[in-house]
């Protein structure tokens, strides 16, 4: 599958939560994964669409590069972590630390994530169409923050923001793209970084 | 890293396949924990007013029916390292006489139904030697340890008891486990390694004896252990699941009409029959999970 010429779909029957399925992927495939997977799932994910029909474990699309990652069930700790680009779907939950350090991937939950959600996340968007456990944001950079439901706590340096024009085209149109249905993009609020972080300043030292 | 399964019957038919599944799950987490493995199966009460006690030697050529001569008792259930007897005495007094007698032998388990076997080899050895695919069992736990903390030994592998019926497996790691072990050792808590999972299961001890119901005592971890765990407890009628307040460490659960189960990571629950369609859902950080059967 890494080729320059790959193509077509291929699929995995029975992965019993095995770790490791579809990584690497980097040809324009569609990559389809019938039941439960483990451990980083479509980690570093270039142009493939990949869809898997269940759970996933820790760390689905990680350092995703490009293309499509699809979960039809709930994703565990640090789905989508560090990743560049891309779109990563989740239609379940994800548990705790989604989005940690993303850097440009482009994040869906339909339903709500865990805490420490978007820890030090640099670039991209993360949008939950439920609710956000505690420190959601907490050192982040510049990264966009849509939550249509309660944020149980924001994090250091993690401010709500005005949900400009936009914002909303941004958000509508990331929905769009994800295939979710019954939210409008004027139900989110914005969360982002107040960037009082970039630099010390001893009256934060608490913070840091 | 570790490995950790439970899983708790609801039927008859997975009752007297228990021993075979819970190898099953242990054997997919084998590379989780090379160093050790251990079980703790509630099985075969023993009749009111009579105790069963898990004992470990660790002399291969162990003189197990000098012991039961002694005791006047029935052959005991021996599995590799270990044999179970079960002794009409309450348990205190079984404790204190084998342990007066026998002070070579090592008492790893007592109550009314819990057997532990634990041994410092790899998991596919430990199950075998020890033949727990035969094994019936209304509910069991098992572990697989990646030593972090002590020494690779029988001493130092999982479950370790907690009280009468009662043990912890434990996948993570404690940092006041040593100030805690003082602390407890002046409220007469016995720790027999420098072990921190053991100050973990002497801390339910203690609670417990200061009269704390299981889950106020798990609560309690919440406050006064500092570190990283995922916690599993077994019961004499089923077991109990915490994880830090952070969720360092991994942990799926899934229930069907037949069976409750729980594991460090899904592929071990990918093994039961029945995975497929089961209710699967990972455990919140900080918040006790607890399964039961009502006594009869």
């Amino acid at each position: 599958m890494h080729a320059a010429d790959a193509g077509g779909s291929w699929r995995v029957l029975n992965p019993r939560g095995a770790h490791a399925l579809a990584v690497g992927v980097d040809a324009p495939v569609e990559v389809e994964i019938e039941g439960h997977a483990g451990y980083y799932c479509a980690g570093m994910n270039k142009q493939a669409t990949v869809r898997v029909h269940g759970n996933t474990g820790v760390g689905v699309a990680e350092n995703i590069m490009s293309g499509t990652v699809v979960v039809d069930g709930n994703a565990s700790q640090s789905a989508g972590a560090s990743g560049r680009g891309g779109l990563l779907v989740i239609r379940g939950s994800a548990s705790a630390r989604c989005g940690i350090s993303m850097k440009g991937v482009d994040i869906v939950v339909q339903g709500s994530v865990g805490h420490l959600s978007a820890f030090m996340a640099q670039k991209g968007c993360l949008v939950v169409c439920g609710d956000a456990g505690d420190a959601l944001g907490d050192s982040i950079y510049e990264a966009h923050l849509y939550v249509r439901g309660e944020v149980a706590g924001l994090g250091a340096d993690c401010v709500e923001k005005e949900m400009r024009d936009e914002h909303l085209a941004e958000l509508g149109s990331l929905l769009e793209r994800a295939e979710v249905d019954g939210c409008e993009a004027a139900e989110f609020r914005r969360y982002g970084s107040a960037r009082r972080l970039y630099n010390f300043d001893v009256d934060h030292a608490g913070e840091y | 890293m570790c490995g950790i399964v439970g899983l708790f019957s609801k039927s008859p038919e997975v009752s007297e396949r228990l021993g075979a599944d819970l190898s099953a799950m242990l054997r997919q987490l084998s590379d989780r924990g090379p160093d050790s493995a251990g079980v703790a199966f509630y099985r075969n009460p023993a009749p009111p007013g009579w105790t069963k006690v898990s004992l470990f030697s660790a002399d291969p050529r162990q003189d197990w029916a000098g012991v039961r001569d002694a005791l006047g008792v029935a052959d005991p259930e021996v599995h590799g390292s270990h044999a179970v007897f079960v002794i009409e005495a309450d348990a205190a007094d079984a404790v204190e006489w084998l342990r007066e007698r026998y002070p070579e032998l090592r008492v790893m388990s007592a109550g009314e139904a819990i057997e532990i076997y634990k041994e410092a080899v790899r998991p596919e050895r430990f199950i075998e030697t020890f033949e727990l695919d035969s094994l019936q069992a209304s509910h069991a736990l098992g572990h697989t340890r990646m030593a972090t903390e002590s020494k690779v030994t029988t001493d130092g592998s999982h479950p370790f008891s907690t009280g009468l019926d009662l043990c912890l497996v434990h996948n993570g790691s404690l940092s006041n486990h040593n100030r805690l072990r003082e602390r407890l050792r002046a409220e007469g808590i016995e720790f027999q390694t420098e072990n921190d999972t053991e100050v973990a299961a002497g801390y339910l001890t203690y609670r417990l004896r200061e009269g704390a119901t299981l889950e106020q005592a798990l609560e309690g971890c919440l406050d006064d252990l500092d570190g990283f765990y995922t916690f599993a407890v077994g019961t004499k009628d089923g077991f109990a699941v915490l994880r830090d307040p952070i969720a360092c460490k991994p942990a799926v659960m899934a229930e069907t009409e037949d069976w409750v189960a729980m594991a460090s990571e899904y592929r071990a629950i990918a093994v039961l029959p029945g995975a497929e369609e089961a209710e699967t859902w990972e455990p919140e950080p900080g918040r006790v999970y607890s399964w039961d059967r009502t006594p009869v």
